[in-house]
């Protein structure tokens, strides 16, 4: 078992320590174009640059096409390659995300989660990462500033593991955590770069002696093959993102879960959600409880791969269940998330009664009222006065 | 083809089968891969017209025209594609374009 490492108390937003953790990895190559909230993660790590506490290349593109497709090429060419985007940038960025994921490429990726014009919104919601759900990243979820840096921390090992080989997208809430001062603990430089390490790149371009070709055509006899491949290995890198996370904890000290499942032992009414609004959610369940309400939070913490085992077991055995959706899916009954938590449930023959919330669409406030509301809905869903239909949480 | 790689069973290949992220292990084998039937026109190359001033050898987008101590020997039809840019800028009537559907007949 690793010992704790030591760690620095430090005052820092979600995009500082971001940051701190891209400093630290010394990757070879950043190739970034600034959006709202994201901006000051490259802006400070263009800094660590000019002061030359890094070694990295970094290449101001024009638009974040371009920064995707110029991370394709130095992450094939060999290099440990990061970029940063939010919303807008991260649709921009579509067309490359898939060509990442299927060339196997291991680039991080930190996204500021902001809503998808339009109208334009610079706020938080997932409609931006929500829409790169289907390409083949891998996809993690913070809550705060500290696991901005813990998540970013795992997505580097991750992303460059010999079993995995796949770019991680590592997100958090914009504003709420990419801009918030909060209290939280740095590694110390060295622990931190020995649990790095570097990239050993599989098939790297700029190795003269074996000659390569990337980015192949594949026609009908191969790309449903290939595609298959590719869900093998996203699938197949949960038990590695487990030991890194678990690694990762040991040197930390701060645990590591796919799904964070407060008071969901023994809990009648359980809320699942993702990112920062995992916050309110465990206050009002923390203020029903002091009332006799059995109320618990699933936070899913790794979305891609989808941690159907861990969640089903943190619901199972509650009355009802409701999930928190922040990204929208016009015309479909449920959101993203609640799809998966319907998948998983009826995959695990439950029949706990489920509903679905639309909440804090382009940073719309999320108040411990609408929490309080949801556990409340919980009790009639339970009861069977009330169906499980999608409703717009806090809506005028 | 390569010793790197044998695609022999390429059409039986499972999805564990392939290199990860789909790269091709080694490098030049292109040639492998055989175009010619894409081919609609063929260009028939009379050996007496040809002076072997190399114009047709600097146009082909394919490298198909062949060639030996710098002089042309014939064409490539495992690769070429029929385009007949060779065709149009030949200066002494030493390539002509024929039906590929006609020329097979006649072989």
């Amino acid at each position: 078992m690793a010992e704790r490492a030591e760690q620095k108390i430090v005052s820092a937003t979600g995009n500082m320590m971001v940051t701190e953790a891209f400093r630290q990895a010394d990757p070879d190559v950043v190739c970034a174009y600034p959006i709202t909230p994201q901006t000051t993660i490259v802006e400070g790590f263009a800094k660590c640059v000019a002061n030359g506490q890094v070694h990295t290349e970094f290449v101001t593109v024009e638009s974040e096409h371009s920064s995707m497709s110029a991370c394709i090429g130095s992450a094939q060419a060999g290099a440990r390659t990061f970029t940063a985007t939010s919303s807008q940038g991260l649709a921009y960025m579509y067309e490359e995300l898939p060509i990442a994921a299927g060339m196997r490429l291991p680039i991080v990726m930190a996204n500021a989660n902001r809503a998808i014009s339009a109208p334009i919104n610079i706020h938080c919601d997932h409609s931006d990462v929500m829409g790169a759900r289907d390409t083949g990243w891998l996809l993690f979820f913070a809550e705060d500033a500290q696991e901005a840096y813990d998540n970013t921390m795992i997505a580097i090992r991750t992303a460059e593991d010999k079993d995995v080989q796949l770019p991680v997208m590592t997100t958090l809430d914009g504003f709420i955590t990419t801009h918030a001062m909060e209290r939280a603990e740095l590694m110390n430089d060295e622990a931190a770069k020995e649990f790095l390490g570097e990239r050993t790149p599989l098939f790297p371009l700029l190795d003269t002696e074996n000659p390569i070709a990337a980015g192949m055509f594949a026609d009908q006899d191969s790309y449903f093959e290939l595609h298959k491949a590719l869900r093998d290995a996203v699938t197949a890198s949960k038990p590695v993102i487990k030991r890194i996370g678990d690694e990762w904890a040991e040197l930390s000290g701060r645990p590591f879960d796919f799904v964070d499942a407060w008071g969901c032992d023994d809990a009648d009414y359980i809320i699942v959600v993702l990112g920062s609004a995992a916050g309110n959610a465990r206050h009002q369940a923390r203020l029903l409880r002091e009332k006799g309400v059995k109320a618990g939070v699933a936070r899913i913490r790794v979305f891609r791969p989808f941690p159907y085992e861990e969640l089903v077991a943190a619901l199972h055995g509650a009355k009802a269940v409701a999930v928190l959706d922040r990204s929208e899916n016009f015309g479909g009954e449920y959101g993203p998330v609640g799809l998966e938590v319907a998948t998983a449930l009826y995959n695990a023959k439950e029949t706990i009664p489920l509903k679905n919330y639309m909440f804090g669409l382009g940073g719309h406030d999320v108040t411990l009222e609408q929490m309080e509301q949801v556990y409340e809905d919980l009790e009639k869903l339970a009861a069977g006065t009330i169906d499980g239909s999608i409703e717009y949480l806090g809506n005028r | 083809m390569s010793e790197k790689w044998n695609t022999d069973n390429f059409t039986e290949w499972k999805a564990e089968d392939f290199p990860i992220g789909a790269v091709c292990v080694d490098g030049g084998n292109s040639v492998e891969y055989i175009t010619g039937g894409w081919r609609a026109e063929r260009p028939v190359w009379t050996q007496e017209n040809c002076k072997n001033c190399m114009l047709c050898w600097v146009v082909c987008p394919d490298s198909s025209i062949l060639t030996a101590d710098g002089k042309m020997t014939g064409i490539d039809y495992d690769h070429c594609k029929g385009c007949g840019v060779c065709v149009k800028e030949c200066k002494f009537g030493a390539l002509e374009l024929v039906l590929e559907a006609d020329a097979k007949e006649a072989e």
